[in-house]
Parts: C-alpha cells; structure tokens; sequence
C-alpha cells in the first residue's frame, strides 16, 4: 500500500498571544492509497482545521504534513500553490464553482491551470461528466444547477486533475438526503473504480456510515479511530 | 484563458460594470469640458483684454517703458520688422507712435493722448474699426485726418467733420503744432481710454511730432496665447540689448495677478472633480472584491496561483477603464465642439459689463488638443492606479480566512 498522507504530531493554535485556541492537538494521521475516510467529531472539535492543515491550506505550529513524500509545510506561499493544483483534489461545502463558467469549463480550468492539452482535456471532460452522471449538463451555468449537481461537478473538478486524494470539507451539508446519498454514491463508485483516496468531514450519520474508515476528533486530539459501527456506539453525533 | 474569463466576468455583474464605465466615462467628459471651459474662458478674456488696447506683446527701444516720452522711440527698421514678422504664431505687428498734446476747439483745451497707427495692422491687433460709432476708420492714405474716442469728442462737442487743433512738444524738443479734420468716433468702454485716445494715421503723427520714421513701440498679435512665453523669448534673442521685448503679462501685471487667482480656484474645482472620480471607481471596485472575495480564495485554494488572478482583475479592471475613457473622449470632442460653436451666454450685470468693454458676453470652449489627451490620460491614471487595488487584494488573501462565512 501506498501512503498518500502522513500527518504528523500536527498542531495548530489560533491566536497565540491573545485567547489561545487549540484547534488541533499533537494529531497523527496515516492516509493510505484508495481509503474513504470520514472526519467526525462534535463542533469545533477541528475537522476544518486539520482539513485545512491537510490540504496546505494552513500551516501548523507544529509538526510535518507528508504528502507524496513532500513535507508541505516547508514549502513557500507560491510553491504550496502549486502543489495543490497537481496533488490534492478539494471540495468544498458550496459555492465551489465559478459563476460565470459553464459546468465544463469549470472542470476544464483546473487542467488549463496544470498546462494539459486541449485534446487530452476534451477527451478527460467527456468522461469525467459521464462518471457523475451528468453528460447532459455540461454547457450549463452553476447557478441553473441544483447544490447537488454543483457538488457533483465539484467532485469532477477535483478529480480532473488526476490529485493523489481528494479533500472534501462538509461536501453534503448543503445538501438534502438523496442528494447527499447520491453524491456518496458517485464518490464511493470514484473510490472504487478509480482508487481515489477521499478525506471527507461530516456530521451526517448517513454519510458516516458509507465510510470504511472514521477518524473522531474531539477537541482537537483524535479520539477514536475505527470502522463506522464502533463509533456509532462510541459517540452521539449530532446532526 | 484568463483572458476569456475576464471577459465573462465583466459581464457577470452587468451593473457594476456599466457603473464603473460610466463612472470613468462622465469623468473624462466632466474634466474635459471643465478644462477646456476654463482655457477657453481664460484665453478669450486675455484675447479681450490684450486686443482691447495692449496686444500679447509690444517692443520698444530698451528703457522706454519705464519712462515713456517720444526721445525714447526708436527708428522704424524694416530689417527688423520683416524678421519680426516672420516669427511663427505672430498674426500682426502694429507700430505706433504715443505721446502728449493739448488738443483745442473753440474755447476748450483738454489733454490727449495723440496715437499714430497704421490703419491695416491696427485693426488687425484691437479691432479699432469696429470700434467706430460715428463717421469712418481710416482709409489706406489717412491723411491729415483724426479718430477721436468717444469721451474726448463729448467734451468738446464735437461732430464728425469739425476741424480740431493739436499742440505739443515733438520729437527733441521741437514745437509741434497742427489742425485736424475729424474723421470719426470711436468708443471704448473703459473711461480711462474713452476720454483721452485720439489717433492719426502714423504718417501723419510723425509729421506733428516732427519725427519721420520714429515709433515709440510695435504691438504683436499672437495666434495662441499658449506660445506667449516661447515667443517672447524667441523675440528677445532676436532684439538683443537694443530693444525691449515685454508680454502682456508685464505690460498688465494686474490682468495677470486676476487670471492666475481665478486659475487656482479652476484646479481645486478639478482637484475635487479627480476627487470623487476617485471615490466612484474605488467604490465599485471595492464592492467587486467583497463580492468575489470568497471566490478568489476558492481559486487560491485550489491552485490558481496569484499571479493569474492579479493579472485576470487587472485585464477586467483596464478594459472597463480604458473603454470607460474612450468613449468618455470620443463624446467629449463633439460636445467641446458644439460649446465651442455655441458658447455659453452670459446673463445680467456681468453679460452688461462685457458689452460696455466691446467684449461678446460668452463662455467659449477651447477645443486645444492638448486638453483632450491630458484630461483623457489623468483620468486613464487615475482608473489604472486604482486597478491596483484588486491586485494588491489577491496578493493579500489567504483563501482560509477569504472562504471563511
Ligand atoms: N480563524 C480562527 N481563529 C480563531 N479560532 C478559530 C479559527 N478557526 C477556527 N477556530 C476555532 O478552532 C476550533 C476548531 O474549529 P474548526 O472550524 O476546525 O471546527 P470544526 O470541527 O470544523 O467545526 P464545525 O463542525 O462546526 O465545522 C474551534 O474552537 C474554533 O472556534
Ligand atoms: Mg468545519
């Protein structure tokens, strides 16, 4: 197995020198090639925050992020940029998509970003709408799409740019039940068919349940780390 | 491809686009009519006043001015004159010969100012024919004839016809003494000339003066008042020591003083117009970056780097200012035109007063080229610098705090 994310002894404190929150606590995670994970944990338990500290969104105070093999948090502002273009797919809870692009282009430009060709472009669009389902809406702008086909192109944007996982923050919050199961569906069937590695926070008992993997965090330290059934027992989750 | 999506984007927004256009549109018009009212209205008042008796320039022999008496005239020098003359921007130069004599009628003496012209060159400078109220200007050979101002014949009583004596001293203290046939009236419409003018033809006053070939200064019309400075020291390399070469601004340094108060009280209106054109863009441009604050972090986020963005804000930012100015521009040339052919007219005491002086009681707009293109560019850098301000956003965000709600 391949490991695709090693967080270690991570930690990140808002505010230092005034009201010092500790969002995330000396936390070890270990992601491995083809996992469907879920971050679960009560408010402000710091899902957001290690997402982010995943993601190289944020740095941390403390601690290395591995990803690939690179340790993201010795890279420069620009350099992190860069890195996240070509190795982490994001989604995020809404407005993931750019007004004034069509769902195509939308997904078109992250490629353009990452320099691929327009042949391979064209070709890698077609599929990508095929495996969400959503062929018949390329042309269309986000906002006559409902959240949850926007959420879906989301999930194709992220994924067209062949990332080494793909971080989703809350991605079915916005979303009603059946939106919500239809998109676990298409990540689940992604994970499947595609080997792509998928992080996702929720509060959702539903989505929680579709995990194989479900890391708890409870006021930033992670604490249980398990198959869905365990934690189910282990915690209420509160909606 | 950012050039694409800078091109949608500015769509997205239809309104604040077009605010921002027209906000940057009605600012080049607004400065460019402001300006070009103000030379326009500046330049006619100089034309007014230099035309009226002084002109844009006059030359004398060195030292005249500050003691004006005909001992300090100089001879005429055709040399001179024709390189004079040739000088660009120079539409006329009228000599004159000025000095004292009593004038007499009947039983009444009264002092004058006895002027000798050249009736072409002249008028050409001040106009002097239209002028006339009563009888004739001068014709090409003049003769012994006088043109007497207004107030000075009122004294007398005098008509058109009547024959007037002239006594003075001439030139190196020669008697000069001669009768006159009136030939016409003219009015000016300040008292301080209306009462005292009265001018021969420059033959003639050489005669009386007992001084052939000697004038006291040669008087220079300018085509713009623009190349005042450039001419005048052109004319004082030319003239080296023997003469005296001096801008209507020496010649009166009160006009001067007016004008250059009432110009600075133009550039505060302009600096306050810059002011709120200021305000406009910036306003719409910091109601833009609120609203695509969270966007911009999501692209961040997902890797598009800054430099990208920054130049996607500055393509939309410069194509709505620069469509903004052009337009703004290409309006305002037939606006400045049209004010120019039909200036705005004055009203009431004011619009009297200009009359009194033979000034046509208008606002004219000055349509300078050079108007056009430094309010056009101001107003271009205005909008270009505050173009900075998406930029330097971008260059700020973190998408963390950005995707925050
Ligand atoms: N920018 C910030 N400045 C200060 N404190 C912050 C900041 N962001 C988060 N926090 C604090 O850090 C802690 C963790 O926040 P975080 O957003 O990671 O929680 P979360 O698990 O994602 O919560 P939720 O389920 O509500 O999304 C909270 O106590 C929060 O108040
Ligand atoms: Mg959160």
């Amino acid at each position: 197995m391949k490991t695709v994310i090693d967080a270690h002894n991570i930690k990140k404190i808002y505010n230092p020198e005034t009201v010092p929150v500790v969002a995330v606590n000396n936390v070890h995670l270990h992601l491995e090639r083809g996992e469907f994970t879920a971050l679960v944990g009560p408010s402000g338990s710091g899902k957001t925050t290690l997402l982010n500290l995943i993601g190289g969104l944020d740095k941390p105070d403390n601690g290395s992020v591995i990803i690939n093999g690179v340790d993201i948090t010795r890279l420069s502002a620009n350099k992190l940029i860069d890195f996240r273009l070509h190795n982490i797919g994001f989604v995020f809870q809404s407005f993931n998509l750019i007004p004034v692009l069509s769902a195509r282009e939308n997904v078109e430009l992250i490629m353009q970003l990452q320099h691929v060709k327009k042949a391979e472009i064209n070709v890698r669009v077609t599929s990508l709408f095929r495996q969400i389902g959503l062929e018949d809406k390329m042309d269309v702008r986000p906002a006559q799409l409902s959240g949850g086909q926007q959420q879906r192109i989301a999930v194709a944007r992220a994924l067209a740019s062949r990332p080494q996982f793909i971080l989703a923050d809350e991605p079915t919050a916005n979303l009603d039940t059946k939106s919500a199961d239809n998109l676990l569906d298409i990540m689940a069937k992604l994970n499947k068919e595609e080997n792509m590695t998928f992080i996702f926070s929720t509060h959702d008992q539903r989505v929680i349940e579709r995990a194989r993997r479900v890391v708890t965090l409870v006021d930033g330290q992670i604490h249980t780390d398990s198959s869905p059934v365990s934690v189910h027992a282990d915690y209420p989750v509160t909606a | 491809m950012w050039f694409r999506l800078a091109w949608k984007n500015l769509w997205r927004n239809k309104h604040r686009t077009s605010i921002t256009t027209a906000a940057i549109f009605f600012a080049v018009i607004l400065s460019i009519a402001a300006s070009s009212l103000q030379d326009g209205v500046f330049d006619n008042f100089i034309k007014n006043m230099v035309s009226y008796y002084t002109g844009y320039i006059q030359i004398h022999q060195q030292g005249y001015w500050d003691h004006q008496v005909l001992d300090n005239g100089m001879l005429r020098n055709e040399q001179y004159e024709t390189r004079i003359r040739g000088q660009k921007n120079i539409t006329a130069m009228a000599p004159r010969i000025e000095s004292y004599a009593l004038a007499s009628f009947k039983d009444l003496t009264k002092g004058c100012m006895v002027v000798g012209i050249h009736p072409e060159e002249e008028n050409k400078i001040t106009g002097l024919q239209k002028k006339v109220i009563a009888g004739d200007y001068f014709d090409h050979n003049g003769g012994n004839t006088v043109i007497l101002s207004e107030g000075l014949a009122e004294r007398f009583s005098l008509q058109v016809k009547d024959t007037i004596y002239l006594i003075s001293q001439g030139y190196h203290g020669a008697l000069a003494a001669g009768k006159y046939l009136i030939r016409g009236f003219v009015s000016f419409g300040s008292p301080e000339l209306n009462d005292q003018l009265l001018f021969m033809p420059l033959k003639t006053a050489q005669e009386f003066y007992a001084a052939p070939d000697l004038v006291t200064s040669y008087v220079l019309g300018l085509k713009f008042d623009k190349t005042l400075e450039s001419t005048v020291s052109n004319l004082r390399q030319i003239s080296g020591d023997t003469y005296e070469v001096m801008s209507w601004k020496e010649l009166l340094p009160d006009v001067d003083q007016h004008i250059k108060m009432d110009k600075g009280s133009m550039y505060i209106i302009l600096g306050i117009l810059y002011l709120l054109i200021c305000f406009g863009i910036f306003g719409t441009m910091l109601m833009m970056m609120v609203e695509r604050r969270y966007e911009v972090g999501m692209l961040v986020a997902i890797g598009m780097k800054k430099g990208i963005l920054a130049m996607l804000f500055l393509t939309e930012s410069i194509f709505t200012v620069i469509i903004g100015s052009v337009t703004g521009l290409l309006c305002s040339i037939p606006l400045v035109y049209y004010l120019k052919e039909h200036p705005i007219r004055i009203g009431g005491e004011m619009a009297e007063t200009y009359k009194r002086f033979n000034f046509e009681p208008v606002f004219p707009a000055s349509t300078d080229p050079s108007i056009f293109i430094t309010q056009g560019l101001i107003v271009l850098g205005i909008g270009l610098v505050l173009s900075l301000y998406p930029v330097i956003t971008v260059f700020k965000i973190d998408p963390v705090k950005a995707m925050k709600k």
